[in-house]
């Protein structure tokens, strides 16, 4: 392994020249070339910085990586194996547990791929809640990459401002759902539970003040000298490459690829939306920062716009045979009765064929795929998870930088082990 | 039921008998292609200008209740030029070897999707440079979870898993490219050495 220049400024670098901020050397001294052998470290599963049950064994030249082998499945739960031995809406659940940190991404995108495969049309304002419920999860996974990376890079006061604000809206979560991680929020042909009274009124609130929280994290952290020298060229992976390896979400669109699925392939309406898709241009942690700051911003917009649209009506289809009667009337009325029995004891059959339904979660490209027989039970249940392709491309990333700068590309690549492992 | 994508027709055009029979469900369009011609049919659809798939969004496997049909290994593809989704199956019967052609020489993102369908199916992908379990780990003796005949609490009785976590030893956990480094093969079980050194896969 050749040597390495070794940069770094204490000071705000490269503002003087205007546009994008850059590291400007202080001395550009190179390190010794050490014709030592190379040594193993070994990362994980338990530490901090890995964000969870990721192990990392890393090849080192000095101080420089040469090659990292990522081991995972410590959290391998087999929920795909699970939902071949549950009905659709018993799946949801485990949808929960798969992206913990944006768990009603996930209860939507079953419900989706659940609905394309029996050809169910939800009620208008089912479409609008669930696309609040996406934007949300969005927002809450982010604020989490941004305090933990926050933290990995040495900057916490981050974490303690956009915890702040993550409270808040997971005190509109359990309002909503009674649950705050494990939402359960969606039913095949809707949802579980409408809104509590006033609800709406309280997000809009949230909406108006969060913006003013981004705007200060953005002041502490992207024009600070630390920060950009943790981050800017460091990680970077060009477009070509970044679809070539399979990226998606804020990982493919910090390349240049302008690849979002609410705009390509879009679900629930999104196509009706005014939003704008940040874009990156070097691929690198800064780039990757900055397209998920603009998200949350862009997220936010959405929202606005679904509560303003939010239609009055119900939240379920009128189907007897896809959504359960409610219980008074299953207790009192003969024809209910037989409906929730058959829904509880059989489960909703589901026609032979099968469904690849993709959203936009916070981490990419978050697909479901069911197959089925024609049982209420489906054949296959598999995941396309986003957190797990991005993972893989972290060897690539992180060749011929430092230890430490392994650190911060984890961080930006934005993990969950939970869906990782599955 | 939207009409059929236009890339079956140029497939059936270029690949003849291979792509076996086509089929739409949901909306979105089937290709079952001999396994044999699987990755010439991927290529083909990466490369030809007027096709173009240049993002695999997926590599999944399908086992079926119904023990006489094949398996099907399924490629997700998306061409980020033309918005358009394919769905590429490749079945391949029980009675025979589960191999097929790797894609990993065509995207990088195949390399840990495959090695799941590996771990999870049993399904060997030949040319692939890494073909290791992912999920489960090295050692792990008990087969391929997702597959049917798999029992949902694992093959071996709760007594035999606890025993075999116990006495595991941990330093296996580290594959054969990495131990080399350090000479620390010694803790390795001598069949997973020989496996791996094979690039057979634990």
């Amino acid at each position: 392994m050749a040597t390495r220049t070794v940069t770094y400024d204490l000071a705000t670098p490269g503002l003087e020249r205007g546009g994008r901020p850059g590291r400007t050397p202080l001395a550009a001294t190179a390190e010794p070339a050490m014709d030592t052998d190379h040594m193993l470290v070994n990362i994980g599963p338990q530490h901090p910085a890995t964000h969870g049950v990721l192990r990392l064994v890393v090849e080192l030249d000095g101080e420089v990586v040469v090659r990292v082998v990522p081991h995972v499945g410590y959290l391998h739960s087999g929920f795909e194996k699970l939902g071949e031995y549950r009905t659709y809406n018993q799946i949801v659940p485990l949808t929960d547990r798969n992206d913990y940190l944006a768990a009603m991404s996930n209860n939507v995108a079953l419900a989706q791929a659940a609905e394309k495969l029996m050809g169910i049309t939800i009620t208008d304002r089912c479409r609008e809640l669930r696309v609040i419920a996406c934007e949300m999860s969005r927002i809450l996974s982010h604020l989490v990459w941004a305090g933990t990376t926050g933290i990995d890079i040495g900057a916490f006061t981050v974490f303690l401002w956009l915890f702040h604000e993550r409270e808040r809206l997971y005190n509109l979560i359990e309002a909503w759902t009674g649950a705050r991680l494990t939402t359960s929020l969606t039913r095949v042909g809707g949802l579980m539970a409408d809104v509590p009274d006033g609800w709406t009124d309280e997000l809009r609130r949230w909406c108006g003040r969060f913006p003013k929280v981004l705007d200060e994290v953005e002041t502490l952290l992207s024009k600070n000298g630390i920060w950009l020298g943790r981050n800017v060229d460091v990680g970077a992976i060009s477009a070509e490459d970044a679809i070539n390896w399979s990226l998606s979400g804020p990982m493919i669109r910090a390349s240049g690829v302008p690849y979002d699925v609410r705009k390509d392939w879009p679900y629930l309406g999104y196509e009706t939306y005014d939003f704008d898709v940040p874009v990156g241009e070097h691929g690198d942690c800064y780039d990757r920062y900055l397209v998920r700051m603009e998200e949350m911003r862009q997220s936010v917009r959405i929202l606005l716009q679904a509560l303003d649209r939010l239609p009055e009506g119900p939240i379920n289809v009128s189907d007897p045979k896809v959504i359960l009667p409610p219980k008074d009337r299953a207790m009192a009325d003969m024809e209910a009765m037989i409906f929730h029995f058959k829904q509880v004891m059989e489960g909703v059959p589901a026609p032979a064929g099968e469904a690849y339904q993709a959203i936009e979660g916070p981490r990419g490209e978050l697909g479901y795929y069911f197959v089925s027989d024609g049982t209420a039970k489906p054949v296959r249940w598999r995941i396309r998870p986003p957190a797990f392709i991005n993972l893989a491309a972290i060897s690539k990333m992180s060749q011929g930088h430092l230890l430490s700068d392994l650190i911060a590309i984890n961080a930006s690549v934005d993990i969950v082990m939970g869906e990782v492992d599955r | 039921m939207t009409a059929v994508n236009a890339s079956v027709t140029a497939l059936q055009d270029r690949f003849g008998a291979a792509v076996r029979r086509s089929e739409v469900s949901c909306g979105d369009t089937i290709v079952y292609v001999d396994p044999a011609r699987v990755h010439d049919v991927l290529a083909f659809l990466k490369d030809d200008p007027a096709q173009r798939y240049d993002y695999l969004a997926d590599v999944t496997a399908v086992e079926y209740r119904d023990r006489e049909r094949p398996l099907e290994v399924v490629y997700q593809l998306w061409s980020l030029a033309r918005k358009v989704p394919l769905r590429v199956k490749a079945e391949l019967p029980k009675d025979q070897p589960l191999e097929v052609a790797t894609a990993t020489d065509l995207w990088q993102g195949a390399n840990w999707l495959e090695r799941e369908v590996w771990d999870m199916f049993g399904i060997r992908f030949t040319g692939h440079p890494d073909l290791r379990r992912i999920l489960m780990w090295e050692t792990y003796s008990e087969g391929h979870p997702l597959r049917k005949d798999f029992p949902l609490r694992g093959r071996f009785s709760r007594s035999e898993q606890v025993r075999q976590a116990l006495t595991d030893d941990l330093e296996a956990h580290y594959s054969m490219e990495e131990l080399s480094l350090t000479d620390a093969a010694p803790y390795l079980p001598e069949k997973v050495r020989q496996d791996l050194a094979k690039g057979q896969g634990g």
